[in-house]
């Protein structure tokens, strides 16, 4: 049924049940918010009405209403512009920030922090408000997730995120009153807990209460010590997002520009990941194969993304033995930087730093993971940092970034195919595999490289691909709640799949706690994956087995895929982990 | 996790009680009721047992048990004693009691003595205003606290006898 109602004068009609909020914007009249968020792609909805900063004056009605969570009545008529409601709004704001650090200069959310630029959209000039702040112990004992609970302002974004959509539940509200906090269970050290660093939270966090670790001024370090050779790899998501930062439109893609900038800042290398993405496939089909030969346990789940690792290892346990032991990408670069390329440049590893950048904040746990490493001293990757914190070093060194030539990575560890740069969205890494599994199992040319039916933002794609006989199952999950679903149907025998591509975050790396914040903008991200298919599009090679270079790779160094060789190098094992 | 008391004494109990209940994630309330009432408080790891037991984050219970004042995480003494802080007794000087209580005990209000004996907590209103200001002890209500001597005897009535 619809309703009609007027807003500020206008008289408009919509369907029963949806919220003022919502309602205005059908009228261009956007009511300022900050603890409400929906993102419809990830069925995740913050609708808790906490933040108080969305109030609307309703006639006849004695207090404000939050235009989030009241829906809209026959008759009714609202004023979101009326002095009681601007004024009540700021004050909202005002005792926000009564008990927020005053720190906005140098914290690291800055430009990026929604309570930041509703402050600036509200006109608060003063806060009227004195009183006691919160002083919370700051959390940095995860490699990935700063938590500064000071700068919580109670919006439970986070909550909302980690419990409904990525079901891993670290965060709660704790506490009652002013002392209130999102806390980990038994306040717990996040590195404690059955957190993947995944990033989502950091990513819906409307202030600086949760960052990234930062560490950018590890790899200027690194830059600067003359005997270190510096080599840096970039992930296929990051050339689709970085634009972003410079104010380019989503969906740009920058790879030409960002090599420029990576070699402007002093590396020695410019490697791609998506060379080791190419190689991932060549190992992770190999695999599957040899699964399926000698009667091995299936599915396979891929095992790119290192928050999916985690979430695993706290919550299926008993199911280790079916993940793919390939390592993810970006530490198959690392190893073969350190051996074979190495080698061939007569160089010691140990002069050798690798920094990764990617658009993920779990990679920085990963590359601390101890087993992915060739001894203690040689970790496979030394450093990784985000798109932002590339940004970052990018504008410290004052480049103009839209101003800079196109380059090319460098060889042999930057050759790569469109089948590689696909991973950066959900459904790549299968269809890669698909590209190359068709030539390999039937020996015909594939004409029509691209499966649409792997593409898109439904959270569990299905898709049945007949191959020299044989079916193959597969399915394509991103979001960890999605993932759940289906490893409970695996736990419980209910599952056929043959193999199953599963990504952390909705959409997949496109989507990465690591990314350019989002801002709630969806359309962002479906601007990023499309950046990704036309990069593949535009690419000679589109399949990872006709990469020159991985060919060579194998010719000279590895030996057979998923031989001996390679075992030793590129592939892993996982940890049974405590749920907490 | 960040403390050792071992839950396995009463942890048939506990599950017993659990399996019994047709709703469980809906009674986790009632459930850390009932462990607080064996266990005598809610430490980490009964917390995260009933988490598990539920299938519900450890976070969700640990946030349960912070937002009641009823809960406790920290041990608590052989006898619980009460100060009424509801409007009579503070009118008829509860703060006073208060004062007097933690100067005998030499504990602050939410401890408890190192001899393990006595935790000294504020409760509001337990509609014995006719009595007040009033200390309940275990459970049994003491009125008109008002001079140091008598509430000097009310404790040495809890004191083991030397």
């Amino acid at each position: 049924m619809d309703i009609q109602l007027t807003i500020n004068d206008i008289p408009l009609t919509v369907p029963e049940g949806t919220s003022i909020l919502d309602a205005a914007r059908t009228v261009n009249i956007d009511i300022p918010t900050l603890c409400h968020l929906k993102l419809n792609e990830m069925h995740y909805n913050n609708n808790i009405a906490s933040c108080r900063v969305c109030v609307v004056e309703v006639e006849g009605r004695r207090n404000l209403a939050s235009s989030c969570s009241t829906p809209v009545a026959s008759g009714m008529v609202v004023k979101t512009d009326s002095l009681r409601a601007i004024q009540a709004r700021r004050a909202m704001v005002e005792l926000l920030l009564s008990d927020h650090p005053k720190s906005c200069l140098t914290c690291a959310k800055n430009m990026d922090c929604d309570l930041r630029a509703l402050a600036a959209e509200l006109g608060v000039r003063a806060i009227s408000y004195e009183g006691a702040e919160s002083e919370f112990e700051i959390d940095q004992s995860s490699s990935s997730i700063v938590r500064d609970p000071n700068k919580c302002i109670r919006c439970r974004r986070c909550e909302t995120m980690c419990n409904e959509v990525q079901t891993v539940g670290v965060y709660s509200a704790v506490g009652r009153g002013f002392e209130t906090v999102v806390k980990t269970a038994f306040n717990l050290p996040l590195n404690q807990t059955a957190c993947t660093f995944c990033g989502q939270c950091l990513a819906v966090c409307p202030t600086g209460a949760l960052t990234e670790l930062d560490q950018v001024d590890k790899v200027w370090k690194a830059l600067n010590d003359p005997n270190q050779f510096v080599v840096v790899q970039t992930a296929p998501a990051v050339r689709v997002a970085l634009g972003e930062e410079f104010d380019l439109e989503p969906g740009t893609i920058v790879t030409g520009k960002m090599v420029a900038a990576l070699r402007r800042l002093g590396f020695d290398r410019v490697f791609d990941t998506d060379f080791a993405a190419d190689l991932t496939i060549m190992e992770e089909a190999t695999e599957l194969v040899h699964r399926i030969k000698h009667g091995g346990r299936l599915p396979l789940l891929t095992s790119c993304c290192p928050a999916w690792v985690k979430f695993f290892e706290h919550q299926f346990p008993d199911l280790l033995d079916i993940p793919s032991t390939c390592k993810s990408p970006h530490e198959m670069l690392g190893v073969l930087t350190k051996s074979y390329y190495a080698k061939t440049l007569g160089i010691d590893p140990k002069t050798i730093t690798v920094v990764s950048v990617m658009p993920c904040v779990a990679k920085k746990y990963e590359a601390a993971r101890p087993e992915l490493a060739q001894g203690a001293e040689t970790a496979d990757v030394d450093i990784v940092i985000t798109t932002r914190e590339l940004a970052r070093m990018i504008r410290e060194a004052s480049i103009h970034f839209d101003h800079l030539k196109d380059q090319e990575f460098d060889h042999p560890l930057g050759e790569s195919t469109g089948a590689a740069v696909i991973f950066g969205a959900t459904g790549g890494v299968l269809e890669a595999a698909l590209r190359t599994a068709y030539e390999v199992l039937t020996g015909e040319t594939l004409e029509k490289v691209e499966f649409e039916a792997l593409r898109g933002m439904d959270g569990i794609k299905e898709a049945v691909i007949p191959i020299a006989g044989r079916d193959y199952r597969i399915a394509v999950i991103h979001g960890l709640g999605n993932a759940r679903t289906v490893l409970e149907k695996i736990q419980a025998g209910e599952s056929n799949y043959d193999v199953i591509e599963i990504m952390a975050c909705p959409g997949g790396c496109i989507g990465g706690g690591g990314q350019p914040y989002h801002h709630g903008n969806m359309e962002i991200l479906k601007a990023r994956a499309s950046a990704i298919y036309r990069e593949d599009r535009a690419k000679p090679l589109r399949k990872s087995h006709e990469n020159l270079a991985i060919i060579g790779l194998y010719k000279d160094f590895l030996g057979e895929p998923y031989g001996k060789k390679a075992h030793q190098l590129l592939h892993t094992s996982y940890t049974a982990r405590k749920k907490i | 996790m960040c403390d050792s008391a071992s839950p396995n004494k009463f942890a048939q109990k506990l599950d017993d009680y659990i399996d019994s209940l047709t709703y469980k994630k809906e009674n986790l309330i009632g459930i850390l009721h009932y462990a607080q009432e064996i266990y005598g408080y809610l430490p980490d790891n009964v917390q995260w047992h009933i988490a598990q037991k539920l299938d519900i984050p450890s976070a969700t219970v640990y946030g349960v048990v912070s937002f009641y004042s009823f809960f406790t995480m920290v041990p608590r003494g052989e006898h619980v004693v009460n100060i009424c802080t509801g409007t009579a007794c503070f009118v008829r000087g509860a703060e006073k009691l208060k004062d007097e209580l933690e100067n005998q005990l030499k504990i602050k209000a939410g401890e408890t003595t190192p001899d393990n004996l006595f935790t000294l907590e504020t409760l509001r209103c337990v509609g014995a205003c006719g009595l007040a200001p009033v200390m309940i002890v275990d459970g049994k209500v003491h009125g008109r606290m008002h001079e140091a001597q008598a509430i000097n005897e009310v404790l040495a009535k809890y004191r083991p006898e030397s």
